[in-house]
C-alpha cells in the first residue's frame, strides 16, 4: 500500500481554508498557498458566549484576518452559530442530562466544520476544503481515500475526524498532517505570523476555565444531586450533580480519606445513583456502539481501538456492532467516541453504549 | 459582463464631491481648534458655524439645537442615555430599532413594541406598551422610532405615532433619521418629533461624523463629559473637517432629493421587477401583494429568497462584481439573524436568505444591468445543488 499526502504535486485547486486564527491554520493556508492552490479563508462564527479558548471570539477573527490579509488572501467570516447551537450545544447538554459523556468537537466536525461547511463550499464551487488538523490524507491502491494519523503522534487529531466519509475525505486537504507542532510554530515564526506563539486551543471552546461545565451546565439544565453506593449498593458519599460525574471518575464524589482509590463505574441519572468500585471493576471484555461510520465500507475483524482524543489504542476484534477487546478494557462512558483503527488509519467509529 | 456594481448604500454611500472639497478645504486651511481664541480658530469656528446651520435648515431648526456627534450610534446613545438621565422614567422604542437605539433601551429596561407584517409600527401595541409602563408607576421618557429602517426601508408614520404619544404622556420623541436623509424631507417628516438622529456617511459625507439635531431646547444629560463644547451636551474637540464635509453633503442632498428620489424609485423598480421575471420564490420583506411600495424609501430593495442561505449568496454576488449585504453585520464581520425582520413575522427560513439591494446617488443603469444579470445566476448555481 502507498500512501501519498493529497496536496503535494496536485492540480491547482480552489480551496476553502477553515482559519480558526490558531498557528495551524495560519500556516497550512500557507502552505496551499505555496503550493499554488487558489486559497479563500474562511472563519466560522460558531459560539456567541463566554469563551477562553476563544473558538470564535473577535479576536480569533482579527487574527485570522490578519494572516489572510499578510498572506494575500481573501477572508469571509461565516456565522454557523446556529448550525452549532442545534447540533453541538443543544445535544451536548442533552447528553449529560441523560448521564452520557458527550463529546462536542467530534460533534462539531460531523455537523458543522464537516457538515454545513463541506456543503457550502461544494454550493460555492470549491474543489476543496482544507484545515489545519494534524492528521494525514492517504489514498490507497484501489483509489479509496483513508484518514491517517498525525505525523506527530502528540498531536494527531484522527481521533476526532472519524467520521469522515468517501466524499469528504476526497474533497479535503490537510496540509499538516506530514508536520510536527514544532515544524509548524517554527514556520509561522518564520513567516512572522502573529499567530506564532498563540496557545493550543484546550478542552470545549464554550466551557470557560473560570465557570467550567458545573456552570455552563447548571444554567441550562436542573442539576440532580446523587447518591454514591459501593458495589454492595451501601451509600458510601454524595456528588452535587449526577450529571456532571463520568465513568472511571475518582474526585469529587465525597468519599472519605484513606479508602483505596475508588473509581466511577456507573452512572444511573433515573435514580441518581453513582456506583464506585476499585480499578479492576472497571474493566470490560467488551463496549458496544452504536451510529457507527465508515471511512469506505464496513469492517468486521481486528482492529486498534482507541477510546479519547489522545488515548493510546488497543487491540480488539470488532463484530456486530460490538467491540471485543483482546484484553481487558476500561470501561468506555457511555457517549464517548470509539474510533476503530487498520495500523494508523481511521476505519470508521460509534458512539460508546452502556455496556 | 465584467466590472462592480455597489449596492449597499444603506451601509455607507460614497463621498458626495462636494463633501471631499469641503473636507480637503478644511484640511488645507491648518488644524486649528474651534475653541481657540486666535484667527485661524475662528476660521475654524466660522466652518463649524456655518456647518451648523447647514444642518439646522434641513429640519427647520435653530444652529443651536444641533449637537455634532461621532457618528449615528453616539447620536442615538446620547439621545436615549440623555433624556432618561435628565428626566427620569422609562423609554420605549419600536423592535425594528438599529441596535444603536434597540440596545441603549434594554439596557436602561425600557419597553419595545412590535411592527405588522409591512414593518410599520404598531399603533395599538404602541398603547399597549405606554400603558405598561405606565402601570409600573414610572413615567415614560422617551419614545424612539427609527424614520426608515436600515433593511426594510420601510418609513414609519412619526406625526401618527406623535399624536398617540402625546396624547397620553409628555415622552420626548426620538427618531433615528439615519437612513432617511437622502431620501426624505426631514423638516416634513420629522416635525412632530423633538430628536432626530443623523450619521454623515449614509448621506454622501464622511464615516465617523453625525448629529443630534433638536426641535427645540430639549435637556440632556452629556454622555461624553469633558471640555464642554456642544454646549455642554457633547464634549471633545469638534472634527471641524467631517462636519464641514456632512454639511456639504446635507447640502447637495437637499439641492437634489427630489430628482434623485424618482431616478433612483425608477432604478429599484426595473431591478426587482426584473430579478422576479426571472426567479421564483422571491419575497419582497414589507410588500404586500398589492406590490406598494408607496411605505418604502427609494433606494432599497429588500428581498428574501427561498431556499437560499444569505452568506452563500453574498459570495457568490461578490464573485460577480456585486457588493450587498444581507441583515446587519456583527462585529467580527459574520451575518447576524436579522431582528428586523423576526419583528415582521418573516419565517427563520426565509430570512436566512435575505438580501439588502441599496441603491445611492451613484447608482447607474448599469449597476442593475449587472445585478439583474449576476443574481439570478448565483440564486441558480445555490438552488440548483440543494
Amino acid at each position: 500500500m502507498t500512501a501519498i499526502s493529497a496536496g503535494a504535486a496536485s492540480p491547482k485547486k480552489q480551496v476553502m481554508m477553515a482559519m480558526s486564527g490558531g498557528v495551524d491554520s495560519s500556516v497550512a493556508a500557507a502552505m496551499l498557498i505555496e503550493q499554488g492552490h487558489e486559497v479563500v479563508g474562511v472563519t466560522l462564527k460558531l459560539w456567541g458566549g463566554d469563551s477562553d479558548s476563544g473558538c470564535c471570539s473577535v479576536s480569533d477573527v482579527d487574527d485570522a484576518r490578519w494572516v489572510a490579509d499578510q498572506l494575500g488572501i481573501e477572508h469571509h467570516v461565516f456565522n454557523m452559530g446556529a448550525d452549532f447551537d442545534e447540533h453541538v450545544v443543544d445535544p451536548y447538554i442533552a447528553s449529560h442530562a441523560a448521564g452520557l459523556t458527550p463529546n462536542p468537537c467530534v460533534e462539531c466536525n460531523r455537523h458543522v466544520k464537516f457538515g454545513k461547511l463541506h456543503e457550502r463550499a461544494k454550493a460555492l464551487g470549491f474543489d476543496a476544503v482544507a484545515t489545519g488538523h494534524h492528521a494525514r490524507l492517504v489514498t490507497r491502491e484501489d483509489g479509496t481515500f483513508r484518514l491517517g494519523r498525525g505525523a506527530d503522534q502528540a498531536k494527531d487529531q484522527s481521533y476526532v475526524l472519524y467520521m469522515l466519509d468517501q466524499e469528504q475525505l476526497g474533497r479535503l486537504m490537510l496540509p499538516l498532517g506530514g508536520g510536527t507542532k514544532d515544524e509548524v510554530r517554527a514556520r509561522a515564526a518564520e513567516l512572522n505570523m502573529r499567530t506564532a506563539n498563540k496557545p493550543d486551543s484546550q478542552d470545549v471552546c464554550f466551557i470557560t476555565s473560570t465557570g467550567g461545565r458545573q456552570k455552563f451546565i447548571g444554567a441550562r439544565l436542573p442539576l440532580t444531586p446523587g447518591t454514591v453506593v459501593d458495589g454492595s449498593g451501601e451509600q458510601v458519599g454524595t456528588v452535587t450533580a449526577v450529571e456532571l460525574v463520568t465513568i472511571g471518575q475518582r474526585r469529587g464524589l465525597g468519599l472519605a480519606g484513606g479508602s483505596d482509590p475508588q473509581f466511577v463505574t456507573n452512572v444511573d441519572t433515573q435514580t441518581a445513583t453513582v456506583t464506585v468500585g476499585r480499578p479492576e471493576d472497571l474493566l470490560v471484555e467488551t463496549t458496544p456502539l452504536h451510529q457507527v461510520v465508515w471511512a469506505h465500507e464496513p469492517v468486521e475483524g481486528p482492529v486498534l481501538v482507541q477510546t479519547s482524543a489522545h488515548g493510546v489504542p488497543a487491540a480488539a476484534t470488532f463484530a456486530g456492532g460490538v467491540v471485543h477487546w483482546d484484553e481487558p478494557h476500561r470501561k468506555v462512558a457511555p457517549g464517548q467516541s470509539v474510533v476503530l483503527y487498520d495500523n494508523d488509519q481511521v476505519l470508521g467509529g460509534g458512539l460508546a453504549l452502556r455496556n | 459582463m465584467t466590472g462592480t456594481a455597489y449596492l449597499d448604500h444603506a451601509a455607507s454611500t460614497p463621498m458626495r464631491p462636494e463633501a471631499v472639497e469641503a473636507m480637503e478645504a478644511a484640511f488645507r486651511a491648518g488644524a486649528a481648534n474651534p475653541t481657540g481664541a486666535h484667527k485661524l480658530a475662528r476660521e475654524a469656528r466660522k466652518v463649524l458655524d456655518r456647518s451648523r446651520t447647514t444642518i439646522a435648515d434641513a429640519f427647520g431648526t435653530d444652529p443651536g439645537n444641533v449637537v455634532f456627534t461621532g457618528g449615528g450610534t453616539e447620536a442615538d446613545n446620547l439621545a436615549i442615555f440623555g433624556v432618561v438621565g435628565a428626566r427620569g422614567g422609562l423609554p420605549a422604542c419600536s423592535s425594528i430599532e438599529h441596535h444603536a437605539v434597540l440596545h441603549p433601551v434594554q439596557h436602561l429596561g425600557g419597553h419595545v413594541f412590535g411592527v405588522d407584517a409591512r414593518g410599520v409600527v404598531d399603533i395599538a401595541d404602541l398603547n399597549r406598551v405606554l400603558g405598561e409602563i405606565e402601570a409600573t408607576g414610572e413615567k415614560v421618557a422617551v419614545v424612539s422610532v427609527m424614520l426608515a429602517n436600515n433593511e426594510s426601508g420601510v418609513i414609519q408614520p412619526l406625526d401618527d405615532i406623535a399624536a398617540v404619544v402625546r396624547e397620553r404622556s409628555d415622552a420626548v420623541l426620538h427618531t433615528d433619521a439615519v437612513q432617511a436623509v437622502t431620501w426624505l424631507d426631514l423638516k416634513t417628516h420629522t416635525a412632530a418629533f423633538d430628536l432626530m438622529s443623523i450619521s454623515a456617511h449614509k448621506f454622501g459625507g464622511p464615516q465617523g461624523v453625525g448629529a443630534l439635531v433638536m426641535r427645540s431646547d430639549i435637556d440632556l444629560v452629556p454622555v461624553i463629559l469633558g471640555g464642554g463644547q456642544e454646549r455642554e451636551r457633547r464634549s471633545g474637540t469638534q472634527n471641524v473637517a467631517g462636519i464641514s464635509a456632512m454639511a456639504a453633503a446635507m447640502a447637495a442632498t437637499e439641492a437634489d432629493r427630489a430628482s434623485l428620489v424618482s431616478r433612483i424609485d425608477a432604478l429599484r423598480t426595473r431591478l426587482i421587477d426584473g430579478l422576479r421575471s426571472v426567479l421564483d420564490g422571491v419575497h419582497e420583506s414589507g410588500v404586500d401583494a398589492s406590490g406598494d411600495r408607496s411605505h418604502k424609501v427609494a433606494g432599497t430593495a429588500h428581498l428574501c429568497f427561498e431556499g437560499l442561505d444569505s452568506e452563500s449568496l453574498l459570495f457568490l454576488l461578490e464573485r460577480g462584481g456585486l457588493y450587498a449585504s444581507a441583515a446587519s453585520s456583527c462585529a467580527s464581520g459574520a451575518q447576524e439573524p436579522s431582528h428586523v425582520l423576526a419583528a415582521m413575522g418573516v419565517s427563520r427560513d426565509l430570512a436566512v436568505g435575505s438580501l439588502r439591494l441599496s441603491l445611492g446617488a451613484t447608482t447607474t443603469d448599469a449597476d442593475i444591468d449587472l445585478a439583474l444579470s449576476v443574481i439570478p445566476a448565483a440564486v441558480d448555481q445555490l438552488r440548483g445543488t440543494r
